[in-house]
């Protein structure tokens, strides 16, 4: 276990060090101590490594993630995961405004509440929140698993491309074009997976999907009023 | 009088409403008979005041020139020499703007790396991802970071030779992206994750970031990310250019990009092209302000975009203070955009050589606003490159020929003092003299 003392050392000596991680590496476990809301901890990491971050962080942690498993314990603040590419990012706390947005890959798992936006224009990432999340998450999002174990706020999926929402509770309104859908065997099993995968205690059978219905692909006149 | 005078009594003219003119009837009649507004690319057609209305002075018993052919006159230009360890040096001042992978075929990206190469200059991404094909013939490439994210990743960002955060463009201040069905072949589908064959909507705003209190953390971010080894750019259109070029240092911009309402788009709606954000011209002067009030002039590069077309275009945007300028609609046009070769086309298509700006419907006579492999094929990389490479020499040859008929043995040593304006718009906006006397508008009170 390595530990790093974010105060003590600074952001650009943590993120060159972990960046400079190869895949190689026999330096594969990583603590980070007095984080104190720091944006940027840990972002654009390449390599197989954990690394846990013992408190609250700022922006952006964990962006562009590839790779890396990355717990935060603690919360986040807006753009956790922001255009994570690949690995696990863990948040024990609540997350900010952003989180997971414009992800291409990999799994977010929070397992408190996300804020506004969660989701947003997603690009294969999943995330999966125990909590609740905010208005307007997975706006225009492309593709992509969202699971919330709880309930969502306004606007959900507005504008949605093909990425997957599962909500276990309550929807207050869902988007432009976004529409509830049939859960199918394979929506069962996916579900499944990502649940077992983020540790989430909940069955399948009691989530609604919701996806696009697809009527805003082409611009339509007769449409105007969605746009 | 004759028999003819007597029986026809006179008539008034006709008279053609400047209101209600043709062109806006034929627009009336189009919305009605569609229900939908006008989309098309390219910038602002109209006339606005700009560059031709300004002249230089050039040496007289007070200034001396430079002898053209044996007195040297440097044209090079630094970006990004406030934070980033890695500046990208450039031989001429003039660069090639961001046009997406979608909007443009994959032989005109590489045909603009290719040419841009030759001359010494950068080329920029645009709205869909980095491709080999402008990577692999553009010796210094800027990645720009737009609120789609399309195709970004970490990789791209660290090959990059610098980062443009776009925040807005010229030709719609405020506007997202729009790239229509028809051109969403399947590599451009996969390379921005989304369906192929779909009208695809770029937001507006950026999804992670909201305001110049964000952006300073999302430049920290990218820095992070990169090393800081990445010159980061900030691009605006020409909207607020004094408070937006403020700002934008004070996130901790290392360059500057302002382009003004002649700057061109792939597609958005007539009506944002022509009616938002400010002519080019106007845009500068408070821009070079807002780096002066900060004591960052020459210290946070300024790029002006926007309808520059010649030397002398360029030679009037740096004496007005700008380090450097870009180029989009003007390097299509050197590639082959609406030559008159393919006119009988361009007929077809319904418009004329010179007036074509269906860009976004992938019919391009010229093979560039294309993704159609049949008529992509009709341009030539290499010759596409050649001709941009010619281009763009002959511009800084201009350029350097104004420059030493004012005595300066640099480009950048151009300055307001050079300018006088042929109207008074151009002399209040440029805030250089009247021709003919020693007024600039809007200085000095009433």
């Amino acid at each position: 276990m390595q530990i790093f003392d974010l105060e003590a050392e600074g952001l650009r000596t943590l993120n060159q060090t972990l960046q400079g991680q190869k895949d190689s590496t026999n330096q594969t476990s990583w603590e980070i101590v007095n984080p104190r809301g720091s944006h940027a901890i840990a972002v654009g990491l390449d390599a197989p490594i954990d690394v846990t971050v013992k408190g609250s962080t700022g922006y952006y942690c964990g962006g562009m993630n590839k790779q890396a498993t990355i717990t935060v314990k603690g919360s986040v603040g807006p753009g956790v995961a922001e255009n994570m590419m690949s690995g696990k990012i863990v948040i024990e706390g609540d997350a900010s405004q952003y989180a997971g947005a414009t992800g291409r890959g990999g799994l977010l798992v929070i397992k408190g509440n996300a804020s506004s936006r969660c989701g947003i224009s997603m690009k294969g990432i999943n995330i999966v929140v125990h909590g609740n999340i905010g208005h307007m998450s997975a706006f225009m999002a492309q593709s992509g698993n969202l699971v919330v174990l709880g309930d969502a706020g306004d606007a959900l999926g507005d504008s949605l491309y093909e990425a997957r929402l599962f909500v276990r509770g309550k929807v207050k309104s869902l988007g432009a074009d976004c529409i509830e859908k049939e859960m199918r065997p394979e929506h069962i099993a996916l579900l499944q997976d990502l649940l077992d995968q983020a540790g989430a205690d909940a069955k399948p059978e009691e989530f609604t999907r919701y996806g696009s219905a697809r009527e805003l692909y082409h611009f339509n006149i007769d449409n105007a009023a969605a746009y | 009088m004759n028999e003819n005078s007597k029986k026809t009594p006179p008539r008034t003219v006709p008279i053609q409403s400047s209101t209600f003119s043709n062109p806006i009837n034929a627009e009336i009649r189009r919305a009605a008979a569609t229900g939908i507004y006008d989309i098309r690319g390219g910038g602002a057609k109209r006339k606005v005041p700009h560059f031709d209305d300004l002249l230089f002075l050039g040496a007289s018993v007070s200034r001396y020139p430079l002898e053209g052919y044996r007195e040297k006159c440097e044209t090079n230009v630094t970006l990004g020499t406030r934070f980033a360890k890695k500046p990208i040096e450039l031989e001429i001042p003039i660069t090639i703007a961001g046009m997406s992978f979608g909007a443009l075929s994959g032989p005109a990206k590489e045909a603009l790396g290719r040419g841009a190469t030759l001359a010494g200059t950068s080329t920029t991404t645009g709205d869909g991802g980095m491709t080999e094909e402008e990577r692999g013939h553009s010796k210094k490439l800027v990645y720009q970071y737009l609120p789609s994210r399309y195709g970004m990743n970490p990789d791209d960002l660290r090959r990059c030779d610098a980062i443009e955060v776009v925040v807005g463009q010229g030709a719609k201040p405020g506007g997202g992206g729009m790239l229509l069905g028809q051109k969403i072949s399947d590599r451009v589908a996969e390379m921005r994750n989304l369906p192929p064959g779909i009208d695809q909507r770029s937001a507006c705003r950026h999804p992670d970031w909201t305001g110049p209190d964000d952006l300073e953390i999302k430049i920290l971010e990218l820095r992070e990310i990169t090393n800081w080894e990445k010159p980061i750019y900030v691009k605006v259109g020409g909207a607020r250019p004094y408070f937006d070029t403020t700002l934008a240092v004070k996130a901790g911009a290392d360059v500057v990009v302002v382009d003004g309402m002649q700057g061109g788009t792939a597609a958005t709606q007539d009506v944002f092209i022509e009616h938002v954000g400010q002519p080019t011209l106007a845009c500068i002067r408070p821009a070079v302000r807002a780096l002066q009030d900060l004591g960052m002039h020459r210290e946070v590069q300024l790029i002006i975009s926007g309808g520059i077309r010649t030397g002398a275009d360029v030679a009037k945007a740096l004496a007005l203070g700008a380090d450097a300028v870009s180029i989009g609609t003007a390097a299509m046009i050197a590639l082959g955009d609406n030559d008159p070769r393919w006119e009988s086309e361009y007929n077809a298509l319904g418009t004329t050589a010179g007036a074509y700006d269906d860009w976004h419907e992938g019919n391009d006579p010229a093979g560039i606003t294309t993704q159609s492999p049949e008529l992509m094929a009709r341009l030539d990389p290499v010759e596409g490159g050649r001709r941009l490479r010619n281009y763009l020499k002959v511009m800084t040859l201009e350029a350097q020929t104004i420059a030493r008929a004012c005595g300066k043995n640099h480009v950048h040593n151009l300055e307001p003092e050079d300018l006088c304006a042929l109207t008074i718009e151009a002399a209040a906006m440029a805030g250089v003299p009247l021709s003919g006397t020693d007024w600039i508008p809007g200085t000095g009170g009433f």
